[in-house]
């Protein structure tokens, strides 16, 4: 089987003959278009550490097929940086110590991008903490991706505000 | 301020620069945050083949049969590998070499001795074809009623629990201790079998060069593995490269190489490719090792003033029915309360599950929640404060061996732990606080410990000829931060900035530098570089004092420092010279010299060594729902010295949610007529999610040991999940006066006690 | 997982056409679906992918004051519609306590209503399971069941309906409309879900090609926008199922309840409205002790299936702090952890 399909991955149009119709698009990233960066920690929706935006929106790529997904665009941990400065979200992680073993990174990261694009949490810790509770970390790393995603808010919104200004 | 090392080599005396303690972010940080940190399963070489685990979903009996022609007539399927067709082992896994040679099941018969165990691995061009090989296996089994839980069979006296430790331990006179007692605290808890549950399951990718063999596969103890994969392969350890840059998460569940890793090289070695196998999240709930349940019966005699007259400390676990691993939980009462008489022993019980193994703090984390549980339980019961009462049965000496302590802060962690916390406000009646919006608030504290301990470990120190410097270890990051607060010892040891240096870890060509467990791996390889670095520093000395064209010539007894890629004479500080300088002179590309980090045997036999802590809780409960939310935590920490304190802030946050976890989330319920676990997932075995975790306050106390080790460094992996397990479970009583001694602390236990 | 032929029909007609045949089911988002496949539950030789289908991504008002949300409306756009969580806030907070914030911008209202149970002898295919396999008899009537059903379970299946969105959907009387091959048809939510009875296996009340294609709300659904909660407890603070939940949405004049509405969750094979209940509080003060009374009422038909019995408790104390806080107002903002005990004044 051959199924012809076509992704935008990271700003690049990707045209993909894919092999087979069960690959969802974590495996399609990981094992075919060596986009290793996305991470599985469960494959079934239960972890997040496989978190990436698709069409702007945080989604489990573990549980999207990669067929039905044919025109989308893709956005991967491999893709936020800008060049060698790394988006706001990645610093504040480093900055804030928002992870240990660094698994499930890649998936707190692109979710917490996601969130503040969907602005549903703004500078409330409450609401960070329940709006990235669909990204397991086992190390327990939770309070400093808490103290992370609010100073990467802060600091965008305040280099929104200098751009608009 | 310049790092510096005195090379008058007198551990107890050396002063550290600026690398050792700061909080520096984490060397690997931008690789982590960027996707390009590479873990085994990120591996794709040439020609590469995935392989899936067939497992059983019998806990017991033997494979009758196994359709493998309908696998194999799957597209992408290419081989088929089962106990009668894969290639042969030079060991018989199931041989017990040593006591940390667990068994392993690799196919080596058809019988099956737990659930989720490896019955079949199937091989495929992708893994979508692997995936549906191994299901349309559709096995069938001969059954055997499956042994189930704490009650499934006749205890017995475990040989040893632990690292060789006694099943049971006597101190004093039990039994006239408790007759002794004005009051007797007499409780049973039981805790659930849990699972380690990385974020990053289980993964090999293997790849065979003729007898060499070639692995990406977490690693906590690559050396270890070499010797264990040497035996079953029947090839020198040397031809074993492991390379283990990242863990996703350890905890003990990558301290030994897994039977699931050893099929992965197997599979490797039946098709003549490179095969990837990475386990299922289901399957992370058999083959790699769990914390086994437990039920204790803890004994607390008081006086009337609340000093302890005896403390008895029993408790019951499971262990596989066919290997021994025996969870020390009992053990947890050896060394924290000062009592005439302690008695710990344990008793096992065989299941049918895979072998328990290692799972942070073993035995502390199972006994600690039960032994602080209890001790708030006696509190309560001579009607004194539960620090107060702690502080009066305060240990001086380690209670069960009379011996020193090294050093032990645990007044201070108490005292800056409750004033932080505000703990002096606490009504000593349960169910006396409400917050603004109604809700229970209850405070409960637990005291933490673990043993510091010391490992072997080995470093190679380099000074090249452009004096920068190399340290090479083969050390482990599973998320403790080595790569870090090693470079920062590193660049201390060798008395250059950390831009001037380079660390090397994460692979098994590099020196042996043990394992990443026991809270003892900073310790153990920081102590090697250190020893590493002194010792290629005294050779550049040596090179330079001895030279009269060096201005070091003739430093002799007063010795020199190095500082910032120079040696200064210690008596004469202008008088220095560059490291290039000392090498070019001499004609040496470089300069080497390696170094060993143990324990010192004398320095055991005469001190108890641990770290302590204490964890101060408030959870919040819903008056008549009975949902719980630990809402405050703070804990505060003696381990010695502190290398990076950010990165020694996130391991006891870590532990401390691990408390959380223990206290009120995580179990695996067991099916008790199949033996199989029914929630082999993430979704209903619950770890906590971010909104569980509240503001949490880590305080570390200054503690200057000079007996542990060249370093002074104690250790912080495992300390926090102890003391705040039992901070927990204690808040909950006090926010409601309801007792449970099971845990998780469930739902139904505090809503049927709470008054509807 | 089973290798499938995946089609994409261009209209409804299509869809339903493919959908009609033997194996064959419906792939919108996948994020349950995919669950199943995966776990070898589910095993369909054919997928139909209706994601791309026209027209059912809209949310419509009609004339007579009903909303229509199309089937392929994703659960958090919905959630996240400031107008929508004004007017039907019980239903928004409820969406916003299920799942994650990935599965709710994944999946999609049709979807949501479809999702299948997460007893654990369910998804074990070892297990008996009767919803499964017809016949095979059920593993969770003497194994691990503390969160299985109180109301409506059978010696067959006491499986709980895993949904928050549906709970204040039935309360609500919210309307599914179904394309079929018989065309289309309309069913109340309240009889989309089946209780198990001697056939735990047919689940839903649709036949085979059958097509959600909207959910409807009628007009009177807008009445209870001010007095109107969804509170469910779970085991930990977010992201995970309801032990039990309840809904509740009170139409509210002059300081007598006009009319209630209540339901359910984690208690039955399907979003369990409270009739009983519901007549209980109509006409009355609101207070404390009347919602005891409804409570009652509506657990008054509650048996543990299992080692359960405290569901039945709980869930009386639920529908007592769901009517509290209904009563006391619905508010300004939807709160910081949806639905969560912990988002409100612990009430009573």
């Amino acid at each position: 089987m051959n199924l012809p399909i076509s992704l935008t991955i990271n700003g690049v149009r990707r045209d993909i003959a894919l092999d087979d119709p069960r690959v969802t698009l974590l495996d399609l990233l990981r094992e075919r278009l060596d986009l290793t960066g996305t991470k599985k920690g469960c494959d079934r929706g239960q972890c997040g550490a496989c978190t990436i935006l698709v069409d702007g929106r945080r989604i489990n790529s573990c549980l999207a097929l990669a067929v039905s997904h044919d025109g989308a665009e893709i956005t991967t941990i491999e893709g936020v940086a800008y060049g060698e400065e790394p988006h706001p979200v990645q610093a504040a992680f480093i900055a804030h110590d928002g992870f240990q073993c660094g698994f499930c990174t890649p998936g707190q990261i692109m979710s917490g991008i996601g969130l503040i694009q969907e602005g549903q949490a703004g500078d409330d810790p409450e609401r960070v903490r329940e709006c990235m509770s669909g990204n397991l970390c086992r190390c327990g790393a939770y309070a400093g991706i808490t103290e992370a995603m609010l100073e990467a808010q802060a600091n965008m919104t305040a280099a929104n505000r200098r751009r608009s200004a | 301020m310049t790092p510096e090392i005195n090379l008058t080599r007198d551990p107890a005396h050396i002063r550290h620069g600026s690398n050792i303690g700061q909080p520096l972010t984490r060397t690997d940080g931008v690789l982590k945050v960027t996707g390009k940190a590479r873990y085994a399963a990120d591996n794709h070489p040439p020609g590469m083949l995935y392989a899936v685990i067939a497992t059983s979903c019998i806990a017991r009996g033997r494979v009758k049969s196994l359709d493998v022609a309908a696998a194999k007539r799957h597209p992408g399927v290419v081989d088929v590998m089962t106990h009668s067709h894969k290639p042969e082992l030079a060991e018989d896994p199931d041989a017990k070499g040593n006591p940390f040679a667990f068994r392993m099941e690799l196919l080596q018969s058809d019988e099956v001795r737990y659930a989720n165990q490896a019955i079949a691995v199937v091989i495929a061009e992708t893994l979508e074809a692997a995936t549906e090989g191994a299901a349309l296996l559709s096995p069938r089994f001969q059954v055997e009623i499956a042994r189930v839980g704490l009650d499934a069979g006749e205890p017995y006296a475990p040989p040893v629990v632990g690292i060789g430790n006694p099943a049971e331990v006597v101190h004093g006179d039990i039994d006239a201790g408790l007759a002794a007692a004005s009051k007797l605290t007499d409780a049973t808890y039981e805790t659930p079998a849990q699972y380690h549950n990385a974020m990053e399951p289980h993964a090999i990718v293997a790849v065979w060069d003729g007898d060499k063999l070639y692995i990406d596969t977490p690693s906590q103890g690559m050396a270890i593995a070499q010797g264990r994969l040497a035996g079953l392969l029947g090839i020198p350890p040397g031809n074993i490269h492991i390379n283990s840059p990242f863990l996703g998460g350890g905890f003990g569940s990558k301290g030994l190489v897994s039977g699931p890793q050893v099929l992965g090289i197997m599979a490797a070695k039946l098709v003549g490719r490179p095969v990837k196998l990475v386990l299922r999240r289901s399957q992370m709930y058999g083959p790699v090792g769990h914390r086994p349940p437990t039920r204790q019966r803890l004994r607390i005699g008081t006086n009337d003033d609340g000093t302890l007259t005896a403390l008895d400390h029993h408790a019951r676990i499971t262990t596989s029915s066919f290997d021994d691993f025996y969870e020390p939980a009992a053990d947890a009462s050896h060394t924290l309360y000062a009592s005439p008489a302690i008695r710990t022993a344990h008793e096992a019980v065989r299941v049918d599950t895979g072998t328990p193994l290692f799972m942070r703090a073993p035995g502390e984390a199972t006994g600690s929640i039960a032994l602080e549980s209890a001790m708030d339980e006696a509190a309560f019961a001579c009607g004194i404060d539960p620090l107060e009462f702690r502080l009066t049965n305060y240990a001086e000496v380690e209670p069960t061996t009379g011996k020193p302590f090294s050093s032990k802060a645990l007044r201070q962690c108490y005292a800056k732990g409750a004033e932080r916390f505000g703990w002096a406000r606490r009504p000593l009646q349960p169910r006396q606080m409400r917050d603004e919006n109604g809700f229970l608030v209850g405070w409960g504290m637990g005291t933490a410990t673990f043993p510091a301990l010391m490992f072997q470990g080995n470093a190679r120190a380099v000074i090249r000829a452009d004096g920068r410097g190399v340290m090479e270890s083969g050390a482990h990051d599973m998320g403790q931060g080595a790569w870090t607060a090693l470079t920062q010892i590193s660049a201390d040891s060798l008395g250059l900035e950390l831009d001037q240096m380079t660390f090397r870890a994460g692979t098994s060509d590099l020196p042996d530098a043990g394992i990443a467990g026991g809270s003892a791996h900073t310790a153990t390889v920081g102590a090697a570089i250190h020893n590493a670095g002194a010792a290629v520093i005294a050779r550049l000395a040596e090179l330079a004092t001895s030279d009269e064209r060096s201005p070091l010539f003739g430093a002799g007894n007063a010795g020199v420092i190095a500082r910032a890629g120079r040696l200064h004479r210690r008596d004469d500080d202008a008088r220095s010279e560059s490291y290039a300088d000392i090498l070019a002179r001499a004609g040496l590309a470089e300069i080497e010299a390696s170094g060993t980090g143990a324990a010192d045997p004398a320095a055991q036999s005469q001190y108890a060594m641990h770290s302590h802590g204490v964890v101060f809780a408030e959870v919040k409960v819903d008056p008549e729902l009975g949902q719980i939310r630990a809402t405050r935590l703070v804990g505060a920490f003696a381990a010695g010295r502190i290398i990076n304190p950010l990165m020694v802030q996130s391991q006891l946050r870590g532990g401390m949610i691990w408390g959380i976890s223990f206290a009120l989330h995580e179990e695996a319920v067991i099916d008790r007529r199949s033996g199989r676990i029914l929630n082999a997932n993430l979704a209903e075995y619950h770890v906590p999610v971010n909104a569980d975790v509240p503001p949490m306050d880590v305080i570390t106390v200054d503690e200057h040991d000079p007996h542990v080790n060249a370093l002074g460094i104690k250790g912080v992996g495992e300390i926090g999940i102890t003391g705040s397990a039992g901070a927990v479970a204690n808040a909950v009583w006090h926010a409601t006066g309801i007792r449970v001694r099971r845990f998780p602390i469930r739902i139904e236990e505090v809503v049927m006690g709470l008054a509807g | 997982m089973m290798n499938f032929d995946y089609v994409r029909p261009a209209n409804v007609a299509d869809a339903i056409a493919a959908a009609s045949e033997q194996g064959s089911t419906y792939l919108a988002s996948g994020t349950n679906l995919l669950d199943l496949m995966k776990g070898g539950i589910s095993r369909p030789s054919r997928l139909v992918d209706v994601t791309r289908l026209p027209g059912l991504d809209r949310v419509e008002h009609l004339s007579d004051g009903a909303l229509r949300i199309g089937a392929l409306v994703r659960n958090a756009d919905l959630a996240h519609d400031a107008e929508f969580a004004r007017v039907y806030p019980a239903v928004a907070e409820a969406l916003l306590s299920g799942a994650s914030a990935q599965l709710r911008n994944a999946a999609t209202v049709g979807g949501n209503l479809m999702q299948r149970t997460r007893c654990a002898y369910f998804y074990d295919v070892a297990s008996a399971c009767n919803r499964r396999w017809p016949g095979a008899g059920c593993d969770a009537l003497k194994g691990e069941n503390r969160l299985h059903a109180v109301l409506g379970w059978s010696e067959g299946c006491i499986a709980t309906h895993p949904s928050d969105f549906c709970v204040p959907l039935v309360a609500l009387d919210a309307v599914v409309e179904i394309e079929g091959r018989s065309g289309r048809r309309e069913l109340p939510l309240e009889v989309l879900h089946r209780l198990p009875g001697d056939t735990p296996d047919r689940e839903t009340a649709l036949e085979p090609g059958d097509l959600i294609v909207a959910l409807r709300l009628p007009a009177a659904a807008k009445d209870f926008a001010a007095h109107a909660r969804y509170i469910k407890v779970r085991e930990r603070t977010s992201y995970a199922f309801a032990v039990a939940s309840a809904a509740a949405a009170l139409r509210i004049e002059n300081g007598t309840i006009g009319e209630a509405r209540l339901a359910l969750g984690g208690v039955a094979a399907k979003p369990w409205r409270a009739c009983e209940a519901e007549q209980v509080l109509a006409g009355k003060s609101p207070d404390a002790s009347l919602y005891r009374e409804a409570a009652r009422a509506a657990l008054a038909d509650a048996r543990p299936s299992g080692n359960n019995a405290f569901k039945i408790e709980l869930a009386q104390r639920i529908v007592v702090r769901a009517l509290t806080l209904a009563a006391a107002g619905t508010p300004a903002r939807i709160s910081a952890l949806p639905g969560s005990p912990f988002s409100s004044v612990a009430g009573a």
